[in-house]
């Protein structure tokens, strides 16, 4: 592994995966005159973890948008399961949970997955993933009340609701107390045992560490390093080479 | 017991998806207080004081009951839909169902089937509320039939119009926006007030706007007139809404 900034990301010992979940290829895309991705390539391997940290500001949620579809790069491709970003067959494969709230302020959580499950053809029973996930004691409550972890937790039972192949999560344990951070880490290890592909952005060192097979390091809208934790941690922790390659977010 | 996460990804019958969708964004509409007043409280208000009342005020018995109507279609078709759609766009709701198997016209046709199900109970509802008030409109058959189209299309340039400005503008900007072009659009726009009340020099104007050309349709039909230019004047109007809708649209915000 090489210190210091460069174009190209560096691969580590991991080569890019040959039937990747997710795969894109120089995306590059201005919005408002500013560029946000640039040249951007990286891949999620099915049954795995993939984790994409960067700063704030760095690009991961446009990234995810492009990913499912809202936003169509300048240049660049992009492949999910197979398939275009957006189309039916991606969107009936994979499952998202945004970063921002994702869900009418007056809908309850109970209605709203009873909604989501009445999308997919075969979806978890709404009352068991609630009860799963711990939903069931606030289902009734309108969304706007809940707390922001508990609008989180609705947000994860959304994303996986569909019983998706590949797995979207955007910030998935932000604002999440200790216990329930642990087991939603929990359930996104199960994911991955149970053979669906995850894609997680976070901030969170110790997050990536516990969970990722596979960590991609963005910033500037590129990436920047990838590898293992295991290979990216050789020499300094995960946060001390995050501070290394990456600038101060929003900058 | 836990769950067995095992993928099995599919998505459901789109007529499946389509009803639920709209059946979800009834539940929202009628859960709005706000939305209830646009729909439902203001048209039998005014309904209920017009044929009470409006005698005193010169208003006419027959026509009046159909310039509620077309009041109706308007709040439902333009206000609720470019608020609620605001909203959603504000709240990711939009950004969340671009990743399921819910395509865009799946969206676009659930929320169709909200707004035509609330837009036909208004209608019934004020029609069965004018009628126990006295209403007795007697158009020929054939009136109404080359009539009533003319509420789909202005539905559709009225939605149209929402969509342009829930997809472009922040959520509480549309809000206020909304309300206010709903009032500019039913006191001055032609949609309540018939065209004649209004003075020479502007009636040749209001007559270009959607809201005049559903108004007098509607009050022309209430008197078994077939207002004929409306279907230019509204078939226009969906075009280049209909072409800026899918130009400025945003689905995120």
């Amino acid at each position: 592994m090489r210190l210091g900034r460069r174009r190209r990301p560096d691969f580590c010992e991991t080569d890019p995966v040959p039937d990747a979940s997710l795969k894109l290829d120089q995306v590059s895309l201005a919005l408002g005159g500013r560029r946000i991705l640039n040249e951007l390539t990286f891949d999620a391997a099915p049954g795995l973890i993939t984790a994409l940290l960067g700063p704030n500001g760095c690009g991961k949620t446009t990234t995810i948008r492009c990913c499912t579809g809202l936003l169509v790069p300048d240049s660049g491709s992009i492949s999910i399961l197979g398939f275009a970003p957006g189309s039916p067959d991606a969107a009936a494969r994979v499952g998202l949970m945004p970063q921002s709230t994702g869900a009418w302020s007056g809908v309850r959580p109970g209605e709203l997955l009873r909604y989501l499950a009445s999308l997919y053809s075969h979806p978890h029973d709404p009352d068991a993933l609630a009860a799963e996930l711990g939903i069931t004691g606030f289902a009734k409550t309108p969304y706007r009340r809940l707390s922001g972890g508990q609008q989180q937790l609705v947000n994860l039972a959304g994303a996986i609701i569909g019983r998706p192949e590949f797995v979207v999560l955007d910030e998935p344990t932000a604002g999440l107390d200790p216990h329930v951070r642990r087991s939603t880490w929990d359930l996104i290890r199960r994911l991955r045992d149970a053979g669906a592909g995850v894609l997680l952005t976070t901030h969170a060192m110790d997050e990536a560490e516990q969970l990722a097979d596979h960590v991609w390091l963005m910033d500037a809208g590129r990436i920047v390093l990838g590898g293992t934790v295991a290979e990216l941690t050789r020499e300094a922790s995960l946060e001390e080479v995050f501070l290394a390659h990456t600038k101060r977010g929003d900058a | 017991m836990s769950l067995d996460l095992t993928p099995r990804p599919g998505a459901s019958d789109r007529r499946d998806r389509i009803a639920q969708h709209a059946r979800i964004e009834l539940a929202m509409l009628l859960r709005n207080g706000e939305q209830l007043l646009l729909a439902f409280v203001i048209p039998v208000g005014l309904l209920v004081g017009g044929m009470l009342f409006g005698d005193r005020f010169g208003l006419d018995r027959t026509t009046f009951p159909a310039s509620v109507m077309a009041l109706a279609v308007w709040s439902s078709s333009f206000t609720s839909l470019a608020i609620n759609t605001a909203f959603e766009r504000r709240y990711g709701v939009l950004e969340r169902l671009a990743a399921t198997p819910l395509t865009r016209g799946d969206l676009i046709a659930g929320k169709a089937q909200a707004t035509i199900t609330i837009t036909a109970v208004q209608v019934l509802a004020l029609t069965l509320l004018a009628l126990a008030l006295g209403w007795r409109p007697n158009p020929p058959p054939m009136v109404s039939l080359v009539t009533w189209p003319l509420v789909v299309l202005a539905a559709f340039a009225f939605a149209c119009l929402g969509l342009v400005l829930a997809g472009r503008l922040e959520a509480t900007v549309v809000l206020g926006l909304a309300n206010l072009v709903y009032l500019v659009g039913a006191a001055g726009g032609g949609l309540v007030v018939p065209l004649s009340s209004y003075q020479d020099a502007v009636r040749p104007v209001l007559a270009l706007l959607p809201t005049a050309a559903l108004g007098e349709a509607l009050r022309g039909w209430a008197t078994g007139q077939f207002t004929w230019w409306a279907y230019p004047v509204l078939g226009a109007w969906c075009l280049v809404l209909l072409f800026v809708a899918r130009k400025a649209f945003r689905w995120t915000s």
